[in-house]
């Protein structure tokens, strides 16, 4: 997992430098600076999901499997609300803002960038939605604690980039 | 990671009719059968890149030649560079690293069995993709056929105005899922070796082999990574309509030039250390002593893998960047040459004073060592980036890296070839015609490469389709092409020579080479679960202590 994680951060630095390279330098509008609201319980969501996922690798250590499964399903829960807050603010651009993949060079790589992260949440939440039903049907024990442990790294691993997205989006790019 | 030992299974698993022989390898998990898939994928790869670089030399051989139409050479050229690097060169390399490293350290099998076939046929579809744009590439425009942007395609030259129809997205798809493929066995690689050595075998009691392929994972891991961000920004530019290499949205055509290249240079040495391993385990066997200074070898080798990383832009040097960046990437370029030149000063400390056994493995490895000092020359010649403006994009530039490639990396792995086929296969391949195909190829190599450098010097540009008479390239056109014939001989004899030997070569035993590495110790070819019982190992050289009780490496190390 170290080493797929290392695979994908190369993958993330790529893009993360292609957005710094390419910030103000779109030729047409919309500009970041008028279209960007700074998405802040998103993050507190995304973030959050980390200490819960923590918590339910404690419980399941230590064979509480239905403490698990609550912390486990609450996880799902804030990564599902990171989803579906990042729609409604692509929502937000296309239609009332008008900006699409194809408006300018700011578009292209926004799109990209937080497109590629919200990718990596949607495969991270399919995952977790596995194990969690694995989990309901009871094939999940103190047994496993290992191999979940290794989902929960790239889980980890999605929220750390959120955080290098997040600053290099929406508070060093507007 | 313990000495106990298993059942053996009745003796047989490859018997039974064809096609059920057949659905076993194909439903391989086994690291040793899909090492030689690997391998037996790369060398029909290989046929593949050789005819498209022997067309590409004929009808260069004279001038004005009509042999094939300025649009097929350039397929020709794409297709050679993109089928030798990612469709031969890594795969077989792979295969080498999969089929050695558990029998070097001591394992029943890689880490991940069933990720490991999952990346072989990853990689083997992605060639098939790739080569199904001879017939695919028409698209819906009908005005595409195989790629032809060259192997770095660079911008705009790969956005849909310059490049109509499916070419080029035939290339992007292929390299994007053969490099998935690379990185899984790389991971597997890497895990591979840190969790699954056997007891006793420490980190600095790995045999070099392994050493060199761990460091090659990691190159792969941080190397191939970024060609994968860049091929998938290339495809939002060609089908999103995006603008990440579109400069007249602001865009730039050179940070795609820094994508490919951090991927590109890195590949070289991806390339080249596993050539380095074939070679730290093969002249100390022909020169009956241990490697030289081995803590020096493995230290060196980091060293060149993180210098590696940071010298991509002195391909780039003909772009025209600032003089602070052109002076980075000359100094760590050059920088380089310093961990290499290490090597081969300990290559050369360990055959002296030896008794060297000019075998075949060990003649390839001995031209190798001296062309590949010639690379190196060159390399530093052209690291020097006045020097790379007069020369860059002339055939000299190509004359170079075809000798790091062909003289350095392709004659440690026939090399590899010839000293691991009795494990492998069990039987012993003919001495002679080893020879024979050592000296063809190594005449053809230096008729081709040695002269390719003058028309170079002369001016001559690289991917023209022809030139005009006169100018004092006609002549050494002539002699790179006959050399082309030479090398052709040359790899028929060592195809012939592997099929002959796999039926008719005596019968090899375990150990023909009085060898030190572990896979030795176990029969050839060795049985599925490699060792009856696993190892325990002291020393560097394991089958030393085992065949020596009485004066033990351990002693010493």
């Amino acid at each position: 997992m170290y080493g797929l994680i290392a695979a994908e951060a190369a993958i993330f630095t790529i893009f993360v430098v292609a957005y710094i390279f390419y910030i103000g330098k779109s030729v047409t509008g919309p500009q970041p600076q008028d279209v960007l609201h700074v998405p802040i319980f998103l993050t507190v969501c995304l973030l959050s999901s980390s200490l819960t996922i923590h918590l339910a690798l404690k419980f399941l250590r230590s064979g509480k499997v239905r403490s698990f499964a609550f912390w486990w399903l609450l996880t799902i829960a804030l990564g599902a609300v990171f989803l579906a807050g990042t729609g409604r603010e692509w929502r937000h651009l296309i239609y009332d803002e008008g900006l699409t993949i194809q408006t300018n060079l700011f578009g292209t790589t926004y799109y990209s960038l937080v497109g590629l992260h919200a990718f990596h949440v949607t495969v991270g939440l399919l995952a977790l939605a596995t194990v969690l039903l694995f989990t309901f049907l009871g094939n999940v024990g103190r047994q496993h604690a290992e191999r979940v442990e290794v989902l929960s790294m790239y889980w980890h691993f999605v929220d750390v980039v959120w955080v290098v997205v997040f600053t290099v989006v929406y508070i060093v790019g507007r | 990671m313990s000495t106990e030992s298993i059942a053996l299974p009745l003796s047989g698993a490859s018997q039974g009719p064809l096609v059920e022989q057949l659905h076993q390898w194909v439903t391989t998990v086994d690291h040793k059968r899909l090492g030689i898939l690997y391998i037996l994928y790369a060398l029909v790869f290989l046929v593949f890149g050789g005819v498209e670089a022997t067309i590409m030399r004929i009808q260069l051989m004279r001038p004005h030649n009509n042999f094939v139409t300025p649009q097929v050479f350039n397929r020709m050229f794409t297709m050679h560079g993109t089928t030798m690097i990612f469709f031969v060169a890594m795969p077989v390399l792979f295969g080498f690293a999969n089929y050695l490293i558990p029998l070097m350290i001591g394992a029943r099998d890689m880490a991940f069995p069933r990720l490991n076939a999952f990346s072989f046929w990853m990689t083997a579809f992605g060639g098939l993709l790739l080569y199904f744009s001879f017939i695919g590439g028409d698209g819906l425009y009908g005005a595409g056929n195989a790629p032809d942007v060259g192997w770095f395609a660079y911008a705009p030259l790969t956005s849909q105005t310059f490049s109509r129809g499916h070419s080029t997205d035939f290339w992007i798809l292929s390299l994007l899922v053969s490099g998935f493929g690379s990185v899984g066995t790389a991971i597997n690689i890497i895990a591979t070796i840190l969790c699954m050595r056997c007891r006793g075998m420490t980190l600095a009691k790995m045999p070099l082999l392994v050493w060199l392929n761990l460091v090659m994972a990691g190159l792969v891991v941080l190397a191939v990574s970024p060609l994968t961000a860049a091929q998938l920004m290339l495809l939002v530019d060609r089908y999103l309509g995006g603008h990440f290499f579109d400069t007249q949205a602001g865009g730039s055509a050179v940070i795609w030039m820094h994508f490919f290249w951090v991927f590109g240079h890195p590949e070289v040495y991806v390339l080249v250390i596993p050539a380095f391993a074939f070679a730290s385990e093969i002249i100390p066997v022909f020169s009956r002593k241990a490697i030289f200074g081995y803590p020096v070898m493995v230290a060196a080798t980091i060293c060149i893998g993180f210098i590696g990383m940071s010298v991509w832009a002195h391909h780039m040097f003909t772009v025209g960047m600032s003089s602070s960046a052109n002076t980075f990437f000359v100094l760590s370029t050059m920088a380089i040459a310093v961990p290499t030149g290490i090597k081969i000063f300990n290559w050369l400390a360990t055959m002296w004073g030896g008794q060297i056994q000019f075998k075949t493995p060990m003649l390839f490895c001995v031209a190798f060592l001296f062309q590949f000092l010639v690379a190196g020359l060159t390399g530093i010649m052209m690291s020097a980036a006045p020097f790379d403006w007069q020369l860059g994009n002339s055939y000299f530039v190509i004359a170079h890296f075809h000798y790091v490639i062909v003289g350095g990396i392709l004659f440690t792995l026939f090399g590899a070839f010839y000293y691991w086929f009795p494990k492998m296969s069990g039987r012993m391949y003919s001495e002679t015609f080893g020879k024979l195909h050592f000296w063809l190829f190594f005449i053809g190599f230096h008729l081709t490469f040695d002269f390719m450098h003058i028309p170079g010097i002369l001016g001559m540009p690289r991917r023209i389709y022809t030139y005009e008479p006169g100018r004092g390239w006609d002549i050494w056109n002539l002699i790179v092409t006959a050399g082309v014939f030479f090398q052709a001989a040359g790899v028929l004899v060592f195809v012939g020579n592997l099929l002959r030997s796999y039926w008719r070569g005596k019968v090899a035993g375990s150990d023909p080479w009085d060898a030190w590495t572990l896979e030795w110790s176990t029969t050839s070819p060795p049985p599925t679960y490699n060792f009856a019982t696993i190892p325990v190992v002291k020393s560097r050289r394991p089958l030393w202590d085992l065949k020596h009780p009485e004066d033990p490496d351990w002693r010493y190390e």
